[in-house]
């Protein structure tokens, strides 16, 4: 069943980013003024899922302390690593685009600077994660962690995208520099849908290890303790 | 109203089962002397009784209200393996610090008060930091008892002190006895901690194998609680 | 009332333990002036090209956040030595309490060590300070809250990890950018000699609401990570 679940998603995932792929290089009237600006198509999907990612952590992270229940603190792990990987893709797809729209690699555009933030906040959540080995003390901080986390991320989009009206950088925006025809945007909002069903897989299949190396843990556990 | 109600408590670290269905009720009054081998969960349940840590499944009433309570834990004292105590204060700064937080009334007159009852008055303004070893002991059983509390919480308290601490201690235990209070201790001395004990609980494997009254035989083979209940 | 009072109780004991070695306070301030040594080979304030006040707001917090990780890591670490954490728990100190008085004494130790580092600043900087000073004053105090806030509860975090002091700096940092933000933007403006103005303002709101919003998440949640 849950095997089935997750084929059906890839399936509808992949599917999806096949049929914007399509849309973007065949159907929709080409961006001349602006270099390789497809690559918007993944950069700001890959934003919204990152940050669907952080706020589902969040929901997750008060679901344990509520319950108590563990697997809801696998699955907040799992889902804030799948949320860095497309926080990475976001940084990674930006970087590129600014390289090809302005020469340069990094512009400090308020966006990728703001995720670049939270990038390092959520990164700092794996990283204690890692340096807890006791599993119940573990998700206690790391819900701990996930819960003021997530309010930063208000914080540092907020207040970074102000610095930047004050000071302003190259914007790695076609919106803001030509504008986006009507039905140019909406691959963007498929692309998510897609990437939300993708990382949910991603989700799923780190739910499974997490859980099987939990097993092994109280084992350890149990054997060293008689 | 017992001291003291375990119900259905479990602990989990993870996966694994610290302390799995304890039941025990505490009458006022006694001293119960908790005994098991290392890692069959004393010290988890102490720590637990002590509002430190929050059981997986279960609660644990101290006098009819919750441990984690405020009020509760105004009435708890615990002595756990380290002294408690800060290094860099002196010992009536320490003494006055808990007091504060305990609520104690007239807090320097108290603190001086067990200041001398554990024979250190004299270095009332010494550093924690340049006392002996034995001083800081006294000064550690001195702050468990500085708020009179009706419940003690004693992890394997024999074990640190010295002879002149043991004294002290066995006097404040007594006293707090004759007030109608009520000891919790785990401990390995056995000869010791059974004289004193009205009741003993054997835990193993985080589970309750023993809990009743203290009997002769207990005392004159002190082997022979866990031959009878214990495994080899 | 006790809330407070068990609080202050708890600040007083941290403050005057620290006194009394003043470690951290010496090395937090040692730290301070060399940081601001170090920036110098960078900036070169003795280049009159270069309008100081474009740098000296980010400058200055920089050494700031970074003096402060040296005493805010040894904030609970203290407690760590005989089993003191414990004690302080088992008591009928609510954890909001023990992270209250906690976070006081931080944050009376950081000022202090800001307010000397301050001087040394401004006249290794050439930074005129008197012309706004009031509320040079006031966003420190702000800015100040905020890092203690944010650097105590990490503290409170990691107390019990094994790569406590390298932890505690990577966590702190990336949380403390809206509000190190706000406060290199407005001490920019206010060494320059510009007032507030509708135009920084909202780095204050900035501020207050980060002060705020983080101080209650913190006091509400810290029992999530002191007791077990």
């Amino acid at each position: 069943m849950r095997e089935k679940i997750m084929y059906l998603l890839a399936a509808a995932g992949i599917g999806l980013v096949t049929w914007t792929l399509y849309k973007v290089w065949f159907v929709l009237p080409k961006e001349a003024n602006v270099a390789a600006y497809q690559i918007l198509y993944f950069h700001v999907p890959a934003a919204f899922t990152a940050f669907t990612g952080f706020f589902t952590a969040l929901v997750l992270s008060g679901l344990y302390l509520g319950t108590g229940n563990l697997r809801y603190d696998a699955l907040a792990a799992g889902v804030v690593e799948v949320a860095l990987a497309f926080a990475s893709i976001n940084l990674i797809t930006g970087m590129i685009w600014a390289r090809y729209a302005w020469g340069i690699w990094w512009t400090w555009d308020a966006r990728l600077t703001s995720m670049l933030t939270c990038w390092l906040i959520y990164a700092g959540y794996l990283i204690l994660r890692r340096a807890i080995d006791e599993p119940t003390q573990r998700a206690r901080l790391s819900a701990f962690l996930a819960i003021l986390g997530c309010v930063d991320v208000g914080f540092v989009y907020k207040s970074i995208e102000w610095f930047r009206t004050q000071h302003p950088s190259p914007v790695l925006s076609i919106r803001s520099g030509g504008g986006m025809g009507p039905g140019m945007e909406t691959p963007i909002y498929w692309n998510w849908l897609a990437m939300l069903c993708l990382g949910t897989v991603l989700v799923m299949v780190r739910m499974r290890q997490e859980e099987i190396s939990r097993e092994i843990d109280s084992l350890r556990r149990l054997a060293h303790a008689y | 109203m017992n001291a003291l109600d375990v119900e259905g408590v479990w602990k989990y670290y993870g996966d694994f089962p610290a302390l799995r269905e304890i039941n025990i009720q505490v009458a006022a009054g006694s001293t119960v002397a908790l005994l098991g081998r290392n890692g069959a969960g004393k010290t988890t349940l102490l720590r637990i009784l002590a509002g430190l840590s929050k059981p997986t499944k279960g609660k644990v009433r101290v006098q009819g209200e919750d441990a984690r309570q405020e009020s509760t834990r105004r009435r708890i004292g615990v002595l756990g393996h380290g002294i408690s105590l800060y290094d860099e204060l002196s010992a009536i700064e320490n003494l006055l610090l808990f007091a504060r937080l305990y609520g104690v009334p007239n807090p320097v007159k108290r603190a001086d008060e067990m200041l001398e009852r554990t024979g250190l008055d004299r270095v009332r303004d010494g550093l924690v930091r340049e006392f002996s070893r034995g001083m800081r002991q006294r000064l550690a059983v001195a702050r468990v008892f500085l708020h009179a509390p009706d419940l003690l919480l004693l992890d394997e308290p024999f074990t640190a002190l010295d002879d002149r601490a043991i004294a002290v201690l066995h006097a404040l235990l007594e006293e707090t006895h004759q007030r109608g209070g009520t000891v919790v201790m785990s401990t390995h001395q056995l000869r010791e901690a059974l004289e004193l004990a009205t009741h003993v609980a054997l835990i193993q494997r985080g589970q309750i194998a023993f809990a009743g009254e203290r009997r002769q035989e207990m005392l004159v083979d002190t082997g022979w609680l866990y031959r009878t209940y214990g495994e080899n | 009332m006790t809330f407070l009072r068990q609080s202050l109780a708890i600040a007083a004991k941290d403050l005057r333990s620290e006194m009394r070695t003043k470690e951290a306070l010496n090395a937090s301030l040692a730290f301070a002036v060399v940081i601001f040594l170090l920036f110098s080979f960078a900036f070169d304030p003795a280049n009159l090209n270069i309008d100081v006040n474009d740098y000296a707001g980010g400058l200055l917090w920089l050494a700031f956040a970074f003096a402060g990780a040296l005493s805010l890591n040894r904030s609970f670490a203290r407690e760590l030595q005989n089993d003191c954490l414990d004690a302080l728990v088992a008591s009928p100190a609510a954890p909001g309490v023990l992270f209250l008085g906690k976070a006081l004494a931080n944050f009376a130790l950081l000022l202090a060590v800001e307010i000397v580092s301050l001087a040394v600043f401004s006249v290794m900087y050439d930074v005129r300070l008197r012309a706004q000073l009031g509320w040079i004053i006031m966003v420190i105090l702000l800015t100040t809250w905020a890092i203690t806030v944010i650097g105590t509860a990490f503290s409170a975090l990691t107390v019990n990890l094994r790569m406590r002091e390298l932890m505690l700096p990577i966590l702190t940092y990336p949380f403390l950018i809206p509000a190190l933000l706000a406060a290199i933007l407005l001490t920019a403006d206010l060494f320059a000699g510009k007032p507030i103005s509708a135009a920084n303002a909202i780095w204050l709101r900035v501020l207050v609401a980060f002060d705020v919003i983080f101080s209650l998440l913190a006091v509400v949640f810290i029992d999530i990570v002191l007791v077990g």
